[in-house]
């Protein structure tokens, strides 16, 4: 092909990824405007803007302003922190069964939680999440300091991951044991593992924002480097990639990406580990389109997946990692039995 | 390292000699573990104790040796040695060391199944328990893994298998019931979901002769089967085409290395529940210890006996009278040892 027919070519598909882009945008405001109008209690979007724009204490607004929107702040948060998280975990990897939770950080915040509640007696939402986060933050960095040990450039994926099971597995363990001795941690455990948005509160919001939105922003700065790894270690090297500094960055920012969202909103490992592969098909394998187009989709699936949450089994609600399991999965399969799946 | 082949008719095997070593090794530490087993518990008996109390019905501590401890016991090993025989198999087919019975939707199926039936039917709202816990749950597992296993494997089939493809779909299918065993769990009252976490955590408490015979059956057929089928998995970690180039029938080695493998987990979770990451470690453990390219089926499941067996005889003792599940202490002993295995071996 000569250069002159390449160039349009490239055009074009520069043109499709911003349309996608595009689209997913529409999509998550979509998904925003249904998860502040649907619930136990539906609200007309007139009500709505209402609230949004010039609140005057009416139900509705109550309702919208100290339930709706961090609910739905928080959900568009986790979901492009675990997308981004999940993308970014299986590239440095080089492994699809890479989740953020690979780390260790489901496991760490886990079982920090936990202990606290048996060992200090806490038992407020917002302390659980400093104790989620630091747990989260201290077994990531373990993780990392194992892959790491001998090598020359960074951790390899394949140390890396095992490390992360092993860890992962080890702090399970002890979770469990403590659980199965004490009946009121288990009960604050089991609510926990099953994964929810719902009646986090805006003080919650606020004290994971911080470190998501730092998560987001070096995740980015990862991707170019991320794409020269994913060459190969030795060429990535011989492009005049430092790839310590790569790994790191990138392992940084899965650590406070997925580490802020499962202390606020439990495990949801699923979104994590799948949404990768359903962006993969549309973005290819360059990561500084993955890595959006995944936090993205992340996004807007939990989004819709809370909003069947609610209304799915009145008067209850169904807990939003319950129902993107529920119909996440099934949609996933169809798609890797339908498509040859993009090997990492 | 030296080894040496080995030829029956039309087939032949290279045996190498470290992993005749680690193997040997492995089964002897197993038997010192399962002596120590027989002396170790409530009522605590020397080791001429235990031979006299082995062969001699009237024995004072026969029962507790022949109807408490060696079932017990054995069941441990067995359960452990399938369970990483099974990890090694689709370890070496999905040519991922992530990979384990869990992908392919065998103990989580199990789990969903065994946590409904113990939340529906629980002790809190006055059900059925007793009968439930004698013969429902390893009846109701075995069906919930036969089940799982074959929804990810009809799923994943489309003109043949492809490994990845079947790791891809097994991440799905146990998505949906890892998550619908987490709500199953905080849908019920809390004390059944404590039970039932026992029994998913994977416990050998009050095992007995019922449970070994399975197991043992399992095993006796399913081990020649798989070391037969050794030499078209050597062949199955190339790619697809050079395997297709070497004259493996491709898909039906696969399929017939996997249902030995999902024949080995379900009959094992039945029996002991899902005990966790043997399947994930032993083989891990085993390649390492033996230096091979993929996880070695033999040594792997010794390991997997070694590793359950002496999880067991800390989960019973170290907290006397207390006891836990095994699976919590498998993984925290697996676990640092498989750590200390990738540090050695990056240094």
């Amino acid at each position: 092909m000569s250069a002159t027919a390449v160039v349009p070519r490239l055009h074009g598909i520069r043109h499709r990824r911003l349309l996608i882009l595009v689209a997913m945008v529409a999509a998550l405001l979509l998904g925003m405007v249904l998860s502040i109008t649907i619930g136990s209690k539906s609200v007309p979007p007139a009500d709505a803007w209402h609230a949004l724009t010039a609140p005057s204490g009416t139900e509705h607004d109550i309702i919208i302003r100290s339930l709706r929107v961090p609910r739905t702040v928080l959900g568009v948060l986790a979901g492009l922190a675990l997308g981004v998280a999940g993308a970014l975990m299986q590239g440095h990897t080089r492994n699809p069964l890479a989740d953020p939770g690979l780390l260790g950080v489901t496991q760490g915040a886990a079982f920090a939680m936990v202990a606290s509640i048996i060992l200090l007696g806490t038992s407020s939402l917002l302390a659980y999440i400093w104790f989620g986060l630091a747990g989260a933050l201290i077994a990531s960095v373990a993780v990392f300091a194992l892959g790491m040990v001998g090598g020359r450039g960074g951790p390899t994926p394949v140390t890396l991951a095992l490390a992360g099971t092993a860890v992962s597995a080890f702090l399970y363990a002890l979770t469990s044991a403590l659980v199965l001795l004490d009946e009121q941690a288990m009960d604050v455990f089991r609510f926990w593992q099953s994964g929810s948005i719902a009646a986090r509160g805006s003080e919650v919001v606020w004290q994971v924002l911080p470190f998501i939105l730092a998560g987001l922003v070096l995740a980015m700065v990862n991707a170019p480097g991320l794409n020269a790894l994913s060459l190969g270690e030795d060429v990535a090297r011989s492009l005049g990639q430092n790839i310590a500094m790569t790994r790191t960055v990138g392992v940084a920012a899965v650590t406070l990406l997925s580490g802020a969202s499962v202390a606020a909103c439990g495990s949801l490992a699923f979104v994590g580990l799948v949404v990768p592969h359903l962006a993969r098909p549309l973005s290819g394998t360059d990561h500084r389109w993955l890595l959006p187009y995944s936090g993205l989709i992340g996004a807007v699936l939990l989004l819709v997946a809370d909003v069947i949450g609610r209304v799915v089994a009145p008067p209850g609600e169904l807990e939003v990692g319950v129902v993107l399991a529920l119909i996440g999965a099934p949609f996933f399969v169809a798609l890797v039995r339908r498509r040859k799946p993009v090997r990492l | 390292m030296t080894s040496i082949p080995l030829r029956i008719a039309r087939l032949s095997w290279r045996i190498r000699l470290r992993g005749v070593s680690v193997t040997g090794g492995g089964l002897v530490l197993l038997a010192l573990l399962m002596a120590l087993n027989m002396r170790l518990g409530d009522i605590p008996l020397s080791v001429p104790e235990v031979i006299a109390a082995t062969f001699d019905p009237g024995d004072a501590g026969h029962f507790v040796v022949m109807e408490l401890r060696l079932p017990r016991a054995l069941t441990g090993a067995l359960v452990g040695a399938a369970l990483a025989l099974s990890g090694a198999i689709i370890q070496s087919i999905a040519r991922n060391p992530l990979a384990s019975p869990e992908i392919l939707g065998i103990t989580n199926g199990a789990s969903v199944l065994v946590v409904a039936g113990v939340v529906a039917s629980g002790s809190a709202y006055g059900g059925v328990s007793g009968l439930l816990s004698t013969l429902g749950v390893p009846a109701l597992a075995l069906l919930g893994g036969l089940l799982g296993a074959l929804i990810v494997y009809s799923l994943a089939w489309r003109r043949g298998l492809d490994g990845y493809r079947l790791v891809l779909v097994g991440i799905g299918v146990t998505a949906v019931f890892t998550n619908v065993k987490f709500w199953l769990l905080t849908v019920g009252d809390v004390n059944d979901t404590g039970r039932a976490m026992v029994w998913i955590s994977g416990s050998l408490n009050g095992r007995g002769w019922e449970h070994v015979q399975p197991v043992a059956l399992a095993l006796a057929v399913l081990v020649p089967l798989t070391l037969l089928g050794t030499c078209s998995l050597d062949a199955l970690r190339f790619g697809d085409d050079t395997v297709t180039a070497l004259g493996v029938r491709m898909n039906r080695s696969r399929s017939l290395m996997i249902f030995a493998a999902v024949l080995l987990a379900a009959v094992a979770t039945a029996s002991a529940g899902p005990i966790a990451f043997v399947a994930l470690a032993a083989p891990q453990i085993a390649l390492r210890l033996t230096r091979s390219g993929q996880p070695p089926l033999l040594s792997s499941a010794v390991a997997g006996a070694v590793l359950t067996t002496g999880a067991d005889l800390i989960a019973r003792t170290a907290f006397s009278p207390l006891e836990l599940p095994v699976g919590v202490v498998t993984a925290v002993l697996g676990a640092p040892y498989l750590i200390h295995l990738i540090w050695r071996a990056r240094k």
